[in-house]
């Protein structure tokens, strides 16, 4: 017998992750798609890792809303789950009369968009905070709820809870075709299978379009702006202690400097225009472009200490605010697309409204009795020495460092090798415990890490991956042939 | 648990030094390692040329480890394997952790830092393009090659001429690979020479001087480098671009000491090392803690890190022996014209009573040349060179007489010949 879910949501980033989460809550048969390998694949992987406070999206919008709603919710999200967070708080700077005048405007706009704590602060006031920032500011303003999160870390807590409440997920899923039945939706995927469902939440991210394609006329399209970054050595992770925006100016946003919850230091992005969906390359004139940008915010940052670059993209969809909605003439088709920068900030908000747009469409709601709580993953470099010992001695793996330069234990590792979504790759271990995180990139522990997926995973060193399917480490050959 | 001399890693200059310090009669000396088992980098180089310094005869990477390894059974050095060292502080208390006897600390009379240095990563380099797997720091790939037993790779471009590239070179193309391509930055190889003849030359393999990669390119696995010549800056130029299909890059582009428990114990750094600055006995600034090896700058040849690291063995057993500090003047070693750095960068002078060894690197490659140690105006000691080049550390031996005519500051120089 065919399954028939209540609720398929596709895409298993952090907007389709905080779906799965809401709706894991109640009393329905819910699973997620995801086309590539992991949860958290596209651009949740790879932003600026920003909790924004909500000045800048216009008042009224949508975006405005999710925003500063979202703002609250992720916090609460991070201290159930044990996610790495921190509500450092941010300050775009004024370097001139000009850019004053648009901090002043920024500010008005929070107001308005009702952003708790904004303060104007003057140049001395700023330095004070700040004394590593180019003493040439005028001014800045001050937004204290602003944070820093671990995006990914959140997106896999949402959805791993979500998967021990009785959600389902398939990955490695890539939809073909959405069709209209009797009572729903049937989807089906690359690998020939066909998901059949009653309501459908499409949370695609760079793929939203060609998603909202198969299920009805398209009406707007996503063009991917990419961003590049760079990552620092975490002794350069506290030159600043807040996330420093520049001014948006008409030459564009400027580059943020902002510590990272690991205690390193990212700066970027900067912005192209038109990018291919899986246009993730880094640039060498672009990344000397962001190396110069960023010195008008700071110009003691060391790129010398640079571990790592990387490129995410922005789901740009052409319309000013997101796009949330039951699709015109398709009803039960929630679409959740243009979720572009405060994206991240305002996902667990956006996930609310999808909920309730469901139960508009006529999804019964009734909660679950009970729901198992977030798993608690040891991270044993944040214990003090008493609570180590006794952790070693509960299990001895925990007292085998595997990456030095993050200290991350065996215990460590293997216990995310057993956790509901079964990191399928080096890089995925690393983004549930920081292993290979660290300035020597994996050099020293990557190697061990492969050894120990295998080992628990029951599988040949040769098939593990680094991130993605098909991105072996150890390729098989045989003669010339690589299999 | 109380020891009197801790050593921080069980390679090659932690093995030293911790022989030697038993040899100069210290006792309770313990070793920490992280690995499983001693020997540190050297398991993985299988390849020949170890000890023609030191042993004076011809030696495996694995061997030379052995010959140390067999040297501390016969001491009563104590060792700690698969054991990390999380912190260390200004009282000489060392944190570490493993799975038999948890979380210790341990508290030393003494401290020997030899925690070695890492690669350089792709990271710290900035190499623009696509993120995909089969990018490998060169000691990575050796570890797969020759402990693990896998080839990590078939058609590999080398970017760096560092010796452990120019050895994996040889070794991959030994496997069956097939290197393309060695790239190399600057107008010279940091390699030593003898590794460009018998690792690239007799393999036939391309040495590109002044090129770097541009562009990697492959969604999941490599599939193309972009090779661009450099000018002057270390720009590429445009128009110069080649490109090699290839599912490998391995990256020789340098090392770096690893000192975070060393900054951790707020010693005092040399940013031309990355290393700590040392005393001529390689004490460093926090009393009775010594460092070696390439903790303190990166060595090409392991003779004479074991060299090093048995004077800070010896310089560690005499502290416990109640050697005191010399109240006499201190001089500091300058770089003048063209030397990069020196080891040690300082020397008390009452305390010298054996010729110096004065360890350095040249900033460029030099033809016949002057080395010239001054202190002030006065010259001290000048001694011709015929050839010298960055990637050969160079060694000079001071001779006590010669130190007690300093009365200021000494500077290391080279005067080139005039052409």
């Amino acid at each position: 017998m065919q399954t028939m879910y209540d609720v398929l949501v596709i895409g298993a980033g952090i907007t389709g992750g905080c779906v799965l989460h809401e709706l894991s809550k109640y009393q329905l048969n819910i699973a997620v798609i995801d086309r590539e390998n992991d949860a958290a694949q596209g651009t949740t992987k790879a932003n600026s890792a920003i909790v924004h406070a909500g000045y800048d999206p216009l008042p009224g919008t949508k975006m405005a809303f999710h925003n500063v709603r979202g703002n609250r919710m992720v916090k609460e999200l991070c201290e159930r789950f044990q996610v790495h967070y921190s509500e450092c708080g941010s300050l775009v700077i004024a370097a001139d009369d000009g850019e004053a005048e648009a901090v002043r405007n920024l500010y008005e706009r929070g107001i308005k968009n009702g952003v708790p704590g904004l303060k104007i602060l003057s140049r001395e006031e700023t330095l004070k905070l700040e004394p590593n920032l180019n003493p040439e500011i005028q001014c800045s303003l001050y937004a204290p709820t602003a944070g820093i999160v671990s995006p990914w870390e959140l997106c896999i807590a949402l959805v791993e809870n979500a998967v021990e409440n009785g959600a389902s997920f398939y990955l490695n899923h890539e939809v073909t075709a959405i069709a209209q039945e009797e009572g729903g939706y049937a989807v089906s995927t690359k690998n020939g299978a066909v998901f059949h469902t009653r309501y459908l939440v499409c949370a695609a991210g760079v793929y939203a379009d060609a998603v909202h394609a198969m299920a009805a006329p398209a009406d707007f399209s996503i063009s991917p702006a990419k961003g590049e970054y760079y990552l620092l050595d975490k002794n350069q992770g506290s030159l600043v202690s807040r996330v420093i925006f520049q001014c948006p100016t008409k030459a564009g946003k400027g580059v943020l400097v902002s510590p990272t919850v690991h205690g390193n230091l990212i700066v970027g992005p900067d912005r192209t225009d038109g990018c291919g969906r899986e246009e993730l390359s880094t640039e060498g004139a672009h990344l000397a472009e962001i190396r110069e940008v960023s010195r008008k915010t700071c110009d003691r940052i060391d790129f010398r200490q640079s571990i790592r670059n990387f490129a995410g993209l922005r789901a740009i969809s052409g319309q000013e605010d997101f796009i949330i909605r039951e699709i015109p003439g398709r009803p039960g088709l929630i679409e959740l697309a243009g979720i572009q920068s405060p994206g991240l900030t305002s996902a667990p908000s956006i996930a609310l409204e999808a909920v309730e747009l469901l139960q508009k469409a006529g999804l019964e709601l009734v909660k679950k009795e009970s729901l198992r709580a977030p798993r608690k993953a040891v991270r044993i470099k944040e214990l003090s020495p008493e609570e180590q010992r006794e952790k070693i001695k509960e299990n001895p793996l925990y007292g085998r460092v595997i990456c030095r330069c993050e200290t991350i234990t065996e215990g460590e590792i293997v216990d995310a090798l057993k956790s509901p979504i079964i990191p399928p790759a080096v890089d995925a271990v690393k983004r549930r415990t920081n292993a290979g995180m660290g300035r020597c990139q994996g050099g020293f522990c990557s190697p061990r890490v492969l050894e120990i997926i295998a080992r628990e995973k029951g599988i040949d060193p040769t098939e593990v991956l680094q991130d993605k399917e098909g991105s072996f480490i150890l390729p098989r050959f045989q003669g010339e042939k690589q299999l | 648990m109380k020891y009197d001399i801790v050593v921080i890693g069980g390679g090659p200059a932690g093995l030293a030094a911790a022989v030697s310090a038993w040899e100069h009669g210290a006792r309770r000396i313990l070793i920490l390692e992280r690995d499983k088992e001693l020997g540190g980098i050297l398991n993985q180089c299988i390849h020949n040329g170890f000890g023609l310094h030191y042993f004076k005869e011809e030696l495996t990477g694995p061997e030379y480890a052995g010959r140390f390894i067999e040297l501390l059974r016969q001491t009563g050095v104590e060792v700690k394997l698969d054991t990390m060292v999380l912190h260390i502080t200004k009282e000489k208390e060392i944190h570490a952790v493993n799975t038999k006897d948890g979380y210790m600390v341990i508290e030393a009379k003494a401290v020997i830092l030899a925690m070695g240095c890492r690669e350089r990563t792709r990271g710290a380099i900035a190499i623009p393009g696509d993120r995909p797997s089969g990018i490998f720091t060169a000691g990575t790939a050796q570890r797969y090659i020759n402990m693990e037993g896998y080839l990590c790779g078939k058609r590999v471009v080398v970017l760096g001429s560092g010796d452990i590239g120019l050895i994996m070179a040889r070794r991959m193309t030994l496997e069956g690979a097939e290197v393309l391509a060695c790239v190399e930055l600057m107008p010279y190889s940091n390699g030593l020479n003898r590794n460009i003849v018998q690792c690239l030359n007799d393999y036939g393999i391309p040495l590109y001087l002044s090129h770097t990669i541009t562009k990697i390119e492959g969604k999941r696995r490599v599939e193309r480098v972009t090779v661009s010549k450099v000018d002057g800056e270390r720009r590429p130029i445009p128009g110069t671009e080649m490109v090699f299909d290839c599912d490998t890059v391995l990256l020789s582009v340098g090392l770096i000491p690893e000192n975070e428990l060393t900054r951790e114990a707020e010693i005092v750094m040399d940013p031309r090392t990355n290393g700590a600055v040392v005393y001529e006995n390689m004490e460093t600034s926090l009393p009775g803690v010594f460092a070696c090896g390439n903790a303190v700058h990166v060595h090409d040849l392991v003779d004479f890190v074991s060299a090093e690291s048995a004077k800070a063995g010896a310089a560690a057993a005499n502290y416990l022996a109640g050697e005191k500090d010399s109240a006499g003047p201190i001089v500091e070693i300058a770089n003048g014209n063209g030397v990069g750095y020196t080891v040690p960068q300082k020397l008390r002078l009452e305390a010298i009573n054996a010729p110096v060894e004065l360890y350095f690197r040249v900033r460029q490659v030099y033809g016949k040349s002057d080395l010239v140690l001054k202190s002030g105006e006065r010259e001290l000691l000048r001694l011709r060179r015929e050839r010298m080049a960055p990637g050969e550390m160079e060694k000079i031996v001071l001779p006590p007489s010669k130190l007690a005519k300093a009365d200021s500051g000494l500077t290391l120089s080279v005067e080139e010949e005039p052409v």
